[in-house]
C-alpha cells in the first residue's frame, strides 16, 4: 500500500511538472507580450518599451527565466501582473473563492439533478415516464452553456421577473449561474447512473436479496445503492474539467467577478504570469482529485482493497 | 399424499404476452424433494420463480394458483409476499459467484436475511449470524463473516447462500440449479448438505435441475418439463425405470451420467499422434514467485482416438491443451504433434502448424464473431492460410458445413439467429475446414442441453471415424468422458493423478482421487433398470 501511495503521488507530481512546463513554454511563444499591450497604447518608445520589459526581467534567456518562475512557483510566488501592477496571488485571493463557492455549488446541484433523473428513469412510475425522463440527459448534453445562460436570464430575469440580475442578494446572485453550469454536468452523471442501477437491478444477488424478504426501498438501500454510485466516483476527474470550463463562461455571460472573468481578461492582454498560474493551479486540482479518487475508490470496494486475491 | 405444503394448479405464465409456461401442476409434501426437470427455455426456473412471486418484470402469471398451506399467493401483492420469502419461503440461486453482494461483508449478507424479518442488530445477531455459518461448514465462522465474497471459493459462496436460506427455517427452499456452476466433487458436497440441513429441520425442497442424474440421487419425485408443459410426472424411480412419454425416454438415453452406453467401441489406433512429456507451465504469481499451473505432466495420443484430459477448476487442463495448441510456449518439457516439436517453432513455422491443431472452445456464444455470417466464420482459416479462389473457398465452406449437419441456408445467418448446438456446429467446422489432424475440444459440450450434447458427441464421433482424426477431449464432467474417450488423463493442481484406458480407470482406480471423482458423479443412485432403456 505505502509502494503503491508512493507510486500514484510521484505520477500526480510528474503530470503537474510537465503542465508547468508545457504551459510556459506554450505562452512564451505567443507573439507580442503583455508589456506592448498595455504601455503602446501610451505612446511609449521602444527604447522605452524595453527598459519596462528589462525591469520585469522578461529579457534574460529562456532557459533562465524557466529556472526562475519554476523555483518562484515552488514557494508560492506565482509573480505580478503586468496588467494590473499587483502580485497574481493577490488577483487570486480576490477571484478564487467565488468561483469555488460556485463551482461546489453547480456540482452539488447537478449530483442531486442526476440523482433525481436516475431515480425517476429506473423506478419511477410508469413505463412511459421512465422512457421520458431517459432522453432528458441527452437533451442537456446537447445544450451549449452560454446559450442556457443567456436563456435563463431571458425566462427568470426579464419575462418573469422572479431573479433580479441588477442588485441581487448576493444568494439570488448564483441561482442561475449554478443552474447554467449544473445541468449539462448533471447529463453524463445521470446517464452513467441509470445504466448502472439498471445493471445492478439485474444482477442475480438483487434477486436474492428480493427472495430473503427485502423491499424495494430495503435493496436501493443495501444492494443498488453502492454498487450503482462507485464507478461515478471515476468520472468525478473528468466532471471537474467541464465544471471549470463551464464556471469561466458562466461568470462571463453573468457578469460575475472570478477566475473565470480573471482568464478572459489575462487571454485578451496576454497576461502571461496569471494565464500560468491559472494553468498550473487548474491542473494542480485537477490532479489532486483524480489522485483522491484512485485512493478512495480501494476503500470503498473491498475487492480492491486487499488486492486481487481470491480464494 | 395427504399433507400439502405447496400446490401448483393449472399454472400459465406469459413472458410479453408469449406463454413459457402452460398448465402446469403439482404437488410437493412437508419435507419431500420434488425435482423439476428440463432442458434450457423448458420453463423450469420460470416456474420455481413464480413459486417464490420473483418472475421478471416482463412476466405475468396468466391463470392458475399458487397454494401455500392452502391459501393461494399468486396474486398477493409484493408486501404479502416479502414478509414470506425468506421466512417461509427461500431461495438458493444457481450462479453463487453472481448471488452475493460484492460490496458486503458474507457476515453482513447473512445478517440481512434475519434483520428483514426483525431481529435487532446486537451481539445476539451476531451470534446467530456464525452458528449459520458454522452449521454451513464455513469454519472458522468469525474469519469468514469479516471476508467478502471474491475472497471464498465457488463452492463456499454457495454454503454461504444456503446458510441464508436456512437461516430461518422455512416451509420451502427453492434451489435453482444449485450445484451447476460447480466442480463435481463440490457438487456433491453441496447436495449432502443441503440433503442434511433439509433433513434436520423437515424442509422440503422444489429442485429445479437439467441433470437427471442429480435429480435420480436428491429427489423423491420427478416433474419433467419441455416448452412450457409437464411430460412426465411420478416418483423417482418410476420415472427412471419406466418413462411414459417419449420425451422422457430421449432424455434418459442422452444423460450421460444415466447411460451406460458408449458411443464407440474402444479404437486401437495408428501412430502417435500428440506426445507431451515432462511438461511444466509457470506463471508470474503475485509475489514475485512464480506460479505453476502445469507441473511434469505427460501423455501420448494415438492417432484417430481420442485422449481425455479431466480435473476440476485449477487442474491445469486447459493450460496443458493450449500447451498442445501452441498457443502457450512452455517452461520446460516437450510437445510433440506428430514429428514436430512445438515448443521449438516460432514466428511463420508456429502460424503454419496451427493448421494442424485446431481448437473448439466451450461457449458456443462468446467464441463466433457476432458481426460475420456463418459462411464468413467458416471461410476465414481458408482466408488465413490458403489462396484459393473464392468459388473453390464457399464450395468448400457449402461442404464443410453439410458435413457438421448444419442446414445450408444458414450459411448467411449470424451466430444470434442460431441454437446453442448449431453455434457449437459451426465452431466445429471452422476448426476442421484447414483439415486439421488433432482438435483440441476444451469443454466443447459442456455448456448444452443433454439432449443437444448427445448429438454434437455422436457427430464428433462420426467426423473422427470419417476423418481419422485425433482428439484432445478436455473436460470436468467425467460422465461425457467415460462416453467419448479411448485414454484419459486425470489432473489434479498440475500433476496427473491417474491415467489409462477409459475402462480401467473408471472400473478400478488407483488413485483416491479418480475414486473420489467417480463417486460424484451423479446419479448413482438412479435403478439399474435403466441399461434396459432402449
Amino acid at each position: 500500500m505505502g509502494r503503491y501511495l508512493a507510486q500514484r503521488v510521484g505520477q500526480a507530481l510528474l503530470v503537474l511538472a510537465a503542465t508547468f512546463t508545457l504551459a510556459f513554454l506554450l505562452l512564451q511563444a505567443l507573439p507580442g507580450d503583455a508589456v506592448l499591450i498595455k504601455f503602446l497604447e501610451l505612446g511609449l518608445t521602444p527604447e522605452q518599451l524595453a527598459d519596462i520589459r528589462i525591469a520585469y526581467g522578461a529579457d534574460a534567456p529562456l532557459w533562465q527565466q524557466y529556472l526562475h518562475a519554476m523555483g518562484a512557483f515552488l514557494t508560492g510566488n506565482f509573480g505580478y501582473s503586468i496588467r494590473a501592477g499587483v502580485p497574481v496571488t493577490q488577483l487570486l485571493a480576490e477571484n478564487l473563492p467565488s468561483t469555488l463557492l460556485l463551482s461546489a455549488l453547480a456540482f452539488a446541484a447537478a449530483s442531486l439533478l442526476a440523482l433525481v433523473l436516475a431515480l425517476l428513469a429506473t423506478l419511477g412510475g410508469q413505463g412511459w415516464v421512465r422512457a421520458l425522463v431517459r432522453s432528458v440527459p441527452s437533451l442537456f448534453i446537447a445544450i451549449p452553456v452560454f446559450w442556457l445562460g443567456i436563456m435563463l436570464i431571458q425566462v427568470f430575469s426579464f419575462q418573469l421577473g422572479w431573479i433580479s440580475i441588477i442588485s441581487p442578494e448576493p444568494w439570488e446572485e448564483l441561482i442561475l449561474p449554478v443552474a447554467t453550469i449544473a445541468v449539462p454536468i448533471s447529463a453524463p452523471l445521470a446517464q452513467v447512473l441509470i445504466r448502472n442501477i439498471d445493471a445492478v437491478l439485474a444482477e442475480p444477488f438483487v434477486t436474492v436479496a428480493r427472495a430473503k424478504g427485502a423491499s424495494h426501498a430495503w435493496v436501493l438501500r443495501w444492494h443498488v445503492a453502492r454498487n450503482a454510485l462507485l464507478p461515478v466516483l471515476t468520472m468525478a476527474g473528468v466532471l471537474f474539467g467541464e465544471l471549470l470550463g463551464g464556471a469561466v463562461v458562466t461568470e462571463a455571460v453573468f457578469g460575475l467577478n472570478g477566475l473565470g472573468g480573471l482568464t478572459q481578461q489575462a487571454v485578451a492582454n496576454q497576461d502571461v504570469a496569471v494565464l500560468q498560474a491559472i494553468v498550473v493551479i487548474s491542473a494542480a486540482a485537477f490532479v489532486a482529485i483524480n489522485l483522491l479518487v484512485d485512493l478512495l475508490y480501494p476503500v470503498l470496494d473491498p475487492r480492491l482493497a486487499r488486492g486481487r486475491r481470491t480464494a | 399424499m395427504t399433507a400439502r405444503l405447496l400446490e401448483v394448479a393449472d399454472l400459465s405464465i406469459l413472458y410479453d404476452g408469449r406463454p413459457v409456461v402452460q398448465d402446469v401442476s403439482f404437488a410437493i409434501a412437508p419435507g419431500e424433494v420434488l425435482a423439476l426437470v428440463g432442458e434450457s427455455g423448458s420453463g423450469k426456473t420460470t416456474t420455481a420463480m413464480a413459486v417464490l412471486g420473483l418472475l421478471p418484470p416482463n412476466g405475468r402469471i396468466a391463470r392458475g394458483a399458487v397454494r401455500l398451506d392452502g391459501t393461494d399467493i399468486a396474486r398477493w401483492p409484493e408486501r404479502r409476499l416479502a414478509a414470506l420469502r425468506g421466512a417461509r419461503l427461500s431461495l438458493i440461486p444457481q450462479d453463487p459467484v453472481t448471488s452475493l453482494n460484492p460490496v458486503r461483508s458474507v457476515g453482513a449478507q447473512v445478517a440481512e436475511v434475519l434483520r428483514i424479518h426483525g431481529e435487532r442488530d446486537g451481539p445476539g445477531l451476531r451470534a446467530r449470524v456464525l452458528e449459520l455459518l458454522e452449521r454451513v461448514g464455513l469454519e472458522p465462522a468469525a474469519l469468514r463473516a469479516g471476508q467478502y465474497p471474491h475472497e471464498l471459493s465457488g463452492g463456499m459462496r454457495q454454503r454461504v447462500l444456503i446458510a441464508i436460506a436456512v437461516a430461518l427455517r422455512p416451509a420451502l427452499i427453492v434451489a435453482d440449479e444449485p450445484t451447476s456452476a460447480l466442480d463435481v466433487t463440490v457438487q456433491r458436497r453441496i447436495l449432502d448438505l443441503l440433503d442434511e440441513l433439509r433433513r434436520q429441520d423437515g424442509t422440503a425442497v422444489l429442485l429445479v435441475t437439467h441433470d437427471l442424474g442429480v435429480a435420480a440421487d436428491r429427489a423423491d419425485r420427478i416433474v419433467v418439463l419441455r416448452d412450457g408443459r409437464i411430460q412426465e410426472a411420478g416418483p423417482v424411480r418410476q420415472v427412471l425405470a419406466a418413462p411414459r412419454s417419449a420425451y422422457a425416454r430421449q432424455l434418459l438415453r442422452d444423460a450421460p451420467s444415466l447411460t451406460t452406453h458408449r458411443h464407440r467401441p474402444a479404437a486401437s489406433g495408428g501412430d502417435l499422434a500428440v506426445q507431451v512429456r515432462g511438461l511444466v507451465q509457470d506463471f508470474p504469481g503475485r509475489d514475485g514467485a512464480p506460479f505453476r499451473a502445469v507441473d511434469g505432466v505427460g501423455f501420448a495420443v494415438r492417432q484417430g482416438t481420442t485422449h481425455a484430459l479431466v480435473g476440476e477448476s485449477g487442474s491445469g487442463k486447459t493450460t496443458t491443451a493450449r500447451c498442445v495448441a501452441g498457443f502457450l510456449r512452455p517452461t520446460a518439457g516437450e510437445v510433440l504433434v506428430g514429428d514436430t516439436d512445438v515448443t521449438a517453432l516460432r514466428g511463420e513455422a508456429l502460424r503454419h502448424f496451427r493448421r494442424q491443431v485446431q481448437l473448439v472452445y466451450q461457449n458456443p456464444y462468446a467464441s463466433l464473431d457476432p458481426r460475420q455470417t456463418v459462411a464468413r466464420i467458416v471461410e476465414e482459416p481458408l482466408l488465413n492460410f490458403e489462396p484459393v479462389a473464392k468459388a473453390e473457398r464457399l464450395r468448400r465452406v457449402a461442404a464443410m458445413t453439410e458435413r457438421v449437419g448444419l442446414p445450408g441456408e444458414l450459411l448467411a445467418r449470424h451466430p444470434r439467429a442460431l441454437s446453442g448446438g448449431q453455434r457449437q456446429r459451426v465452431a466445429i467446422a471452422r476448426a476442421l475446414i484447414l483439415q486439421p489432424r488433432v482438435l483440441v475440444l476444451d469443454e466443447a459440450v459442456s455448456a448444452l442441453d443433454v439432449t443437444v450434447q448427445a448429438q454434437i458427441l455422436a457427430l464428433l464421433e462420426e467426423l473422427q471415424r470419417g476423418l481419422g482424426l485425433t482428439y484432445l477431449f478436455v473436460s470436468h464432467d467425467l460422465a461425457v468422458v467415460r462416453l467419448i474417450a479411448d485414454t484419459v488423463t486425470v489432473m489434479l493442481a498440475g500433476r496427473v493423478e491417474e491415467a489409462g484406458p477409459v475402462e480401467q480407470v473408471f472400473q478400478a482406480p488407483r488413485s483416491d482421487y479418480a475414486r473420489e471423482l467417480i463417486e460424484a458423479i451423479p446419479g448413482r443412485a438412479a435403478p439399474q433398470t435403466l441399461e434396459s432403456v432402449p
